[in-house]
């Protein structure tokens, strides 16, 4: 599956790499006990170091430490032992102290991957090059006022994991199912709730094109882009008018742009020439942070099973297909789900029931897998009734909605409507006879060479019965019965 | 001039619990040396009314026998510590309005062993100088005079120039200074006082306005050793608001005062006479070196082989942090602000109106040392000087206990004596900065005059968290010195 923009002067392959801030699931910020809630009053959430009052030093939170290593771990990342925190120097209204603390040189993770889940089943591998810790800044507001900027410190000084990979993406569904995959993995983690609404993930892209075989070329990078959505309109978007520039003879300049999600364009905001010289240096108020193998081991041994152990799981022990296993393992909750209803079932049938109409349900009535249209429970004991044969998988949609309905067992649903399977082949009988005898004339030119009429005498036999009868035993009998 | 102010520490202590003065007595009397001595400009805010107020908690607390340390000891404050309530200048523009919400760990360990605060002294801006003459609220004045010439007016040293001044002239029985590259030591030699830089993570830089904060260290001045050590018992500890700051014992320092130094070899480092050092250092050191001989140390000659690069190198790593550390005064959120067409424009109205000469200098040297295509060549080779220079002191305290070298190259010098030429003023540095860079505590005894009637101190250098035997070999050096010379006055 390769993706290509067809130029004038021939065929052109994308570059992409994403640097990823994903913010710490934590109840404090990185280096202040100022809490971290989101949607608080402005200058609620603020220490006297969050705001850079004169002699004040930052403290480093060993939870989000801890929130690093662990993310490390779930990316099967090197961790780093020792790491240093720098200061990246520049002024800004919501940049509090002058300058973010970050970590520069030596980062708490270096390298890892991601396995892509790929729509058509097939997985790809993109490198990881590093995570590092760094404080956000704070927001500026610059709708409060006709003339004012308004400051809110409520994010400055709430821990980010940036999360840089490797160029190694080719397609804007490549960078998709990175961002995808990535938010599923930190999930599971609990280290970032990857809601990119709230901005508690965002995304930075590179893009750049060449040629196939040809080395990289100069890269742009799309700032702040919020949405999968957004990434994907705004690789496609860049990506044509680098295509468009080299083949009307111009350069590409290493810039930052931004996203304009109304315009579904990009746009230069400043030129590698004004880039800023951060002066980057260890920062003195904070040590070299040293964590032990052992410190490691112990977040190792307390990370759940991630979603590519899990689809493999699925797999091998569900005889899942790879596609069926991925959407399932892709949220945890859902996975958990399928399990329970799985549980000494048809793990194939499970899986079509969770993935079909119970997310349909789902969908349709806005809940969430935490709060499902029906339990588990009922799920299973509802596929129990297909296995044994107590209902017919037409009914069981029925009863489904039902159970939807009323939230009502299934068991309880197929009792109270009578909708119980007739299997009983003498009442079948009796019921085929009757419809043979009122249709005579069917019956001959069924005999005389018409087949097709045989669906006719199934339909009119499940009438009859109110679609209670097993529709195998019907099929049976019915051939007898024509000869 | 009252008997009161001319009391050590430990004789007031002393004096206190006798029941023959009270806390508001003695705070009383120094109020009044402070009012006598406004022409010193030694303090940027006088706080007199809180003073009486923790003097009267003081005499209450003595009657309950429930004093603190320093209980009822009149004290001064460098204005680069942060005081809950209390305007808090850095001797700055830009914070000259600015009051904290917040005690720093340190001034607040001062006062809960009972010290009353009399005001907040003068330092040069954001402690950048030798001379106190940087200070954005005019020059502080040296108690001491010229024999020579009366009339000049001095420098009292810097950055702790108040605090010197105020100590050295009796307005407080001590004063807390702040050392970067010597700014506890060269001013406690300018005015005849024991000045002490503990040991790099010994005192809480939390609340304290940051200069440089890899070398910042608060410290006491005081006009005896024993008061020295009595204060700094009440300063130092750990922090766990500072990250930098050290998790060891705190010990009882007054009690290593013993008199004792027998048999301790003490480092006399070969580096630290340059070209051109006065007859007058010269003889004062060879002097120090004859007063530990006769107390039965052993002095040895050892080698310091990187200490002409600790100049050049602090003159890197200090302005570098400081350039990253004063970016926070942008007037967005406290302190002066200038208002501007744009936000660049207003950083750039806010600074240039908040910030002086000095200060402006060292952020101007501080990016550049750290901007793209100069930081392998300054600041990372500056790093790489500064761990040889501090590997120079492991390797000497292998062989010796304590370290003797002169704090100063000269006397106080008359005020405007050195604005044409800043390197003039940062040469003052050239004994103290290789300790700061190297972390480890110093101590400026004074043990002589000068011919013209100045104070002049010896620096004794220890091993890391040894302040004991600094503190031991000061006291012994006090004694030997029976320096006794007093500012004309006093």
């Amino acid at each position: 599956m390769s993706y290509v923009i067809e130029g004038e002067t021939g065929d052109w392959e994308l570059v992409i790499g994403l640097e990823v801030h994903a913010q710490v699931i934590s109840k404090s910020k990185l280096f202040s006990g100022a809490a971290t809630d989101f949607g608080a009053e402005p200058n609620t959430q603020v220490s006297l170091v969050d705001a850079a009052m004169p002699g004040m030093l930052p403290v480093i939170n060993e939870y989000c430490i801890e929130q690093g290593v662990r993310t490390g771990l779930g990316l099967k990342a090197k961790i780093n032992l020792t790491s240093v925190f720098a200061r990246k120097n520049y002024f800004y209204a919501d940049l509090p102290q002058g300058y973010q603390i970050s970590q520069y040189e030596y980062p708490i993770v270096g390298e890892g991957e991601v396995i892509l889940d790929m729509p058509d089943g097939s997985t790809r591998t993109v490198g990881i090059e590093r995570l590092h810790l760094e404080q956000d800044a704070g927001k500026s507001l610059h709708d409060q006022h006709p003339s004012k900027s308004f400051i809110d410190l409520n994010r400055s000084g709430v821990a980010l994991m940036e999360i840089v990979s490797k160029p190694d993406m080719r397609s804007p569904e490549e960078a998709a199912a990175y961002i995808t995959k990535l938010r599923s993995i930190l999930r599971y983690l609990g280290s970032c709730d990857g809601n990119m609404a709230e901005g508690s993930m965002r995304c930075d892209v590179n893009v750049s094109v060449r040629k196939a075989g040809e080395p990289y070329r100069t890269r742009a990078e799309i700032k702040n882009v919020n949405s999968i959505r957004f990434v994907h309109q705004a690789i496609e978007y860049e990506a044509r008018r680098q295509v468009d520039l080299y083949e009307e003879g111009g350069q590409v300049v290493q810039e930052t742009r931004l996203f304009d999600a109304n315009k579904g364009e990009t746009r230069s905001m400043r030129s590698k020439e004004h880039a800023h010289d951060y002066r980057y240096f260890p920062d003195p108020d904070l040590l070299p942070l040293n964590l032990t193998q052992d410190y490691v081991d112990a977040i190792k041994a307390t990370l759940p099973e991630l979603p590519d152990e899990k689809k493999e799981r699925f797999i091998r022990d569900y005889h899942l297909s790879a596609y069926d296993a991925g959407l399932l393992v892709a949220d945890q909750a859902t996975a958990d789900f399928f399990e329970s209803v799985a549980k000494g079932r048809d793990p194939k049938m499970a899986c079509n029931w969770v993935m079909g109409d119970f997310s349909a349900a789902m969908n349709r009535l806005g809940r969430t897998i935490d709060n499902p249209p029906v339990s588990a429970a009922n799920l299973g004991g509802l596929i129990d009734l297909i296995a044994d044969d107590t209902i017919s998988g037409r009914l069981a949609k029925e009863v489904f909605e039902l159970m939807v309905e009323t939230g009502k067992a299934p068991a309880v649903i197929v009792d109270e409507k009578g909708l119980r399977q007739v299997t009983d082949t003498g009442a079948i009988e009796a019921s085929i006879d009757a419809v043979l005898a009122a249709n005579g004339d069917k019956v001959e030119q069924y005999r005389s060479g018409k087949d097709k009429l045989f669906g006719f005498f199934v339909g009119q036999v499940m009438k009859a019965t109110g679609g209670k009868a097993n529709p195998a035993l019907v099929n049976e009998i019915l051939k007898k019965k024509l000869g | 001039m009252s008997e009161l102010t001319k009391l050590t520490m430990a004789e007031a202590r002393e004096g206190l619990k006798a029941k023959r003065f009270t806390a508001v007595e003695l705070t009383k009397a120094h109020l009044a040396a402070v009012g006598a001595a406004r022409g010193l400009n030694a303090f940027v805010t006088e706080t007199p009314d809180l003073a009486l107020e923790r003097a009267k908690l003081s005499d209450a607390k003595l009657a309950k026998g429930e004093a603190g340390p320093l209980e009822g000891l009149p004290i001064g404050m460098k204005d680069l510590f942060c005081t809950e309530g209390v305007r808090s200048t850095a001797c700055s523009r830009i914070l000259e309005n600015f009051v904290p919400t917040y005690e720093s760990t340190v001034s607040g360990k001062l006062k809960d062993a009972g010290a009353v605060v009399l005001g907040k002294t003068a330092l040069d801006e954001f402690a950048m100088g030798s001379s106190n003459e940087t200070s954005a609220f005019g020059p502080v004045t040296n108690p001491w005079k010229r024999k020579s010439d009366p009339s000049v007016k001095l420098v009292p040293g810097g950055s702790s120039g108040g605090s010197a001044a105020a100590v050295s002239a009796r307005l407080v029985m001590g004063a807390t200074g702040t050392d970067t590259g010597g700014s506890i030591r060269q001013p406690a030699s300018f005015c005849g006082l024991v000045g002490l830089k503990p040991t790099y993570g010994r005192c809480s830089r939390w609340g304290i306005v940051a200069f440089a904060s890899s070398l910042d260290q608060a410290g006491p001045m005081t006009r005896t050793v024993r008061d020295a050590a009595i204060m700094l018992g009440s300063m130092v500890g750990y922090d766990p608001k500072d990250s930098t700051s050290a998790n060891v014992a705190v010990p009882n320092f007054e009690a290593a005062l013993t008199g004792d130094i027998r048999g301790m070899k003490v480092g006399i480092p070969k580096e630290y006479r340059p070209d051109g050092l006065s007859a007058e250092i010269s003889k004062l050191w060879a002097d120090g070196i004859g007063m530990l001989k006769d107390a039965g140390a052993t002095p040895v000659e050892i080698s310091l082989p990187h200490t002409k690069y600790a100049l050049p190198t602090y003159y890197i790593v200090a302005p570098a942090e400081c350039s990253s550390n004063l970016a926070r005064y942008d007037g967005v959120r406290y302190g002066k602000r200038v208002e501007g067409k744009t936000l660049d424009e207003m950083y750039a109205k806010s600074r240039a109106a908040g910030f002086g000469k000095e200060v402006r200098r060292r952020i101007l040297i501080g990016t550049y040392v750290l901007s793209a295509g100069y930081y392998d060549a300054y600041y990372i080779k500056a790093q790489k000087v500064r761990r040889l220079i501090a590997d120079d002191f492991a390797k000497a305290f292998e062989t010796v206990d304590v370290i003797l070298t002169p704090t100063a190259p000269s006397a106080a010098f008359g005020q405007g004596e050195t604005d044409d030429n800043p390197i003039t003023m940062w040469l003052n540095d050239i004994f103290t900065i290789p300790t700061s860079l190297a972390g480890l505590p110093g101590l400026s005894v004074p043990t002589g005059l000068s011919a013209d009637g100045l104070p002049l101190g010896l620096q004794l250098i220890g091993r890391p968290f040894d302040e004991e035997t600094v503190l031991k070999v000061a006291e012994v050096m006090e004694r030997a010195a029976g320096f006794t010379a007093v500012p004309a006055g006093i």
